[in-house]
């Protein structure tokens, strides 16, 4: 029987995807394996964090040259929740998602991650300390095959050099095959099982969102940051990736997300943060920023006059 | 194309099915088959302009260059201009202390080179490394002009006229092994000219290649390793997209500085070979251009895929020996066939195969989709 279920179309972005003819593209959907979430990708030092502030964003201002990207932002991520970050095109979300992970440094402010000051941590670093990212625009290594992506994430927590790599010491196969339990683990929950050896630029482009997601995953992180993982889903494919991140958050990960769609925010979100122009606008339950006054006119109602 | 293709790939499947010690004793003979090319002299591949053994060891010796550039180049994205640099410093460190400045035996020689050009990778690299793309480039294309001209102008290197009386390996003399001639497709054993196994001296340059050779095989085995664990992928994931490696936990800056020390190593290496078959250098031997041929060689090939910069490396040093006849035109030739490569197949003769695996995952889905539509 065919299967016409939004469900059992997979991971395919129909509009990637649409090149195909009909047929052989229905068939592609049914070899493509979907997201295993009963898969543990939970790890000990993650789940058994104590509960409290994770990451203290504190009074945080950049500026580039004359322009104030953001301007005295203060929030914080409660350990096992899931906080959306929203606000208009130009707001300052993804700034913020680099001031965090060691991209750029803020010109007054600090960030705090588990009670530490990050400081002049490089991103390597601040990676290793347990927060992950994905990017707006995709950026995976795209000559590498789907497995290798992940393994690199999982080398993060990775200590051969060349010494261990040269000789095979114990390390290297302990760390090697460690990396690989954990790249399948991750491959069967995101369902890219079937894609591990493919190159990540061949993958379709639904597979390539969920893939950066695994990569992040791999590293151990603490906090996962998501900035804007479901641009370019249709609204099905949407809903998936926010019934699989709610899955991810429940396995005992933090999760930060960025999203343009207000409903999609409002229905996974424990609390969100609203930016606008570089400053925080509201905070709060989502029922609360549904709303909020000054949301609605500053988010809701830019969004109305523009379309 | 694709016939080819196919070609190779019915032939890859059926050397799979063959038992394990079947498929090592096919590789040995191929093994022994390579170290025996200048003895068998192939009617096909021998020179008869220039000396085959000569020409073998320059393969061979090029081989290892391309492979160390291939570290910087085709692992870790680096476009090094100055690839010249390190085989120079590589030389000329045997040079001084081999014959200039002290007398020290070549078994200390080559380390003592892999260990200076090392360093001087890391010299270079620290600073320079910081700076990307078309920047790195034109850093490095200075360092190989730096590196020639200091050798020209110091004193302490004697300058233009360079070093000669470069100490050659020990030689243990055990037999005398006789060529092979052909008329034309029939063998002679050739009993005037012989190879002393080995005896290294500079009428016979069969015993520089095997032992470079070696060192071709060893590096390849050390090169395998590399690029199979998280230092391999470490820097693949650097070249792919630096910021995006960073932020997923690797310390790029120094992984970058190892790729670099590393190929430097091997360039050195190589370097103190070219050295001690010489044994006579000057600054002449060490200009721009070889650095550009290096790069070719890496790009030729197949950037990231050792076995294809390696054919590359031989391609290129054996055929304007072949085609010695053909004298100037050689090279009109090589440039028309370079841009003939870059506009049909930019990815190199022999790419990385893991692109190869990642078609043939492609066909199996392929099939599974046929089949699936046979039985509906």
């Amino acid at each position: 029987m065919p299967d016409t279920t939004p469900g059992a179309l997979g991971s395919h972005d129909e509009a990637h995807d649409g090149a195909h003819d009909g047929s052989r593209s229905a068939r592609r959907e049914d070899i493509v394996t979907n997201p295993d979430t009963s898969v543990d990708i939970s790890v000990e030092e993650v789940t058994d964090l104590p509960p409290g502030k994770m990451l203290e964003v504190d009074d945080v201002t950049l500026r580039f040259g004359g322009v104030t990207a953001l301007d005295g932002v203060s929030f914080h991520i409660n350990t096992g929740e899931i906080l959306g970050l929203i606000g208009p095109n130009g707001a300052g979300k993804t700034t913020c998602f680099n001031v965090m992970t060691g991209v750029y440094q803020p010109t007054s402010g600090g960030v705090r991650f588990m009670g530490e000051p990050l400081g002049r941590r490089k991103k390597f670093e601040i990676t290793k300390l347990g927060i992950a990212r994905t990017f707006q625009n995709i950026r995976l290594f795209h000559n590498m095959t789907a497995l290798e992506n992940i393994l690199v994430g999982a080398d993060a927590h990775h200590s051969t050099g060349m010494a261990s790599a040269l000789l095979r010491l114990p390390k290297h196969r302990r760390e090697e095959a460690e990396g690989m339990d954990r790249a399948h683990e991750l491959l069967k929950f995101m369902g890219l099982e079937r894609r591990a050896d493919e190159l990540a630029r061949n993958l379709p482009y639904g597979d390539q969102r969920r893939l950066e997601i695994a990569r992040a995953l791999a590293t151990n992180p603490k906090l996962l940051c998501l900035d804007e993982p479901a641009a370019g889903f249709n609204p099905a494919e949407k809903v998936r990736l926010m019934e699989l991140i709610q899955t991810i958050r429940e396995q005992g990960y933090t999760v930060l997300l960025i999203e343009h769609d207000m409903r999609l925010v409002m229905g996974v979100t424990d609390r969100i943060v609203v930016l606008e122009f570089g400053k925080k606008i509201a905070e709060g339950l989502p029922a609360e920023i549904r709303d909020n006054p000054a949301v609605i006119a500053a988010y809701l109602g830019v969004d109305e006059s523009a379309s | 194309m694709n016939a080819v293709r196919n070609f190779f790939h019915s032939i890859r499947v059926r050397l799979g099915k063959l038992p394990r010690w079947a498929q090592l004793v096919l590789w040995g003979l191929v093994v022994l088959l390579v170290y025996l090319l200048p003895i068998i002299n192939p009617p096909f591949l021998t020179t008869t302009g220039s000396d085959f053994g000569a020409v073998l060891f320059s393969c061979a010796m090029y081989s290892l260059v391309a492979i160390g550039l291939n570290i910087v180049i085709g692992y870790a994205g680096l476009l090094d201009l100055g690839y010249i640099g390190f085989f120079a410093i590589g030389a000329y460190t045997v040079g001084m202390l081999g014959s200039a400045h002290a007398t020290l035996p070549l078994i200390l020689l080559v380390p003592a080179a892999i260990v200076v050009t090392m360093i001087s990778g890391v010299l270079l690299g620290a600073p320079t490394l910081r700076v990307r793309g078309d920047y790195l480039a034109i850093v490095t294309l200075g360092f190989g002009e730096i590196v020639r001209l200091v050798l020209v102008n110091s004193g302490w290197t004697n300058g233009s006229r360079g070093i000669s009386n470069i100490p050659t390996p020990p030689s243990i003399e055990l037999f005398d092994i006789p060529h092979i001639s052909w008329q034309g497709l029939t063998a002679f054993v050739d009993l005037e000219t012989t190879t002393t196994f080995l005896k290294f001296s500079v009428t016979d340059s069969v015993p520089y290649y095997w032992l470079t050779l070696t060192l071709v095989f060893i590096v390849l085995f050390l090169d395998w390793l590399m690029q199979n664990s998280r230092v391999g992928r470490a820097w693949e994931a650097t070249r792919e997209d630096e910021d995006a490696a960073e932020l997923m936990g690797v310390p790029t800056f120094r992984f970058k500085l190892l790729a670099f020390a590393t190929g430097a190593a091997i360039g050195g290496l190589s370097g103190a070979m070219f050295a001690t078959k010489q044994q006579f250098i000057n600054p002449e031997n060490f200009t721009i251009i070889y650095s550009v041929l290096f790069v070719a060689m890496v790009v030729v090939g197949g950037q990231g895929n050792r076995w294809g910069v390696v054919f590359a490396a031989v391609l290129l040093t054996w055929a304007p020996e072949k085609f010695r006849f053909l004298a100037d035109g050689r090279f009109f030739l090589f440039g028309i066939l370079l841009m003939a490569l870059a506009i049909f197949r930019p990815q190199g003769l022999i790419p990385p195969k893991r692109t190869v695996r990642a078609r043939k995952a492609e066909e199996e889905e392929t099939e599974i989709l046929e089949e699936g539509h046979a039985h509906a």
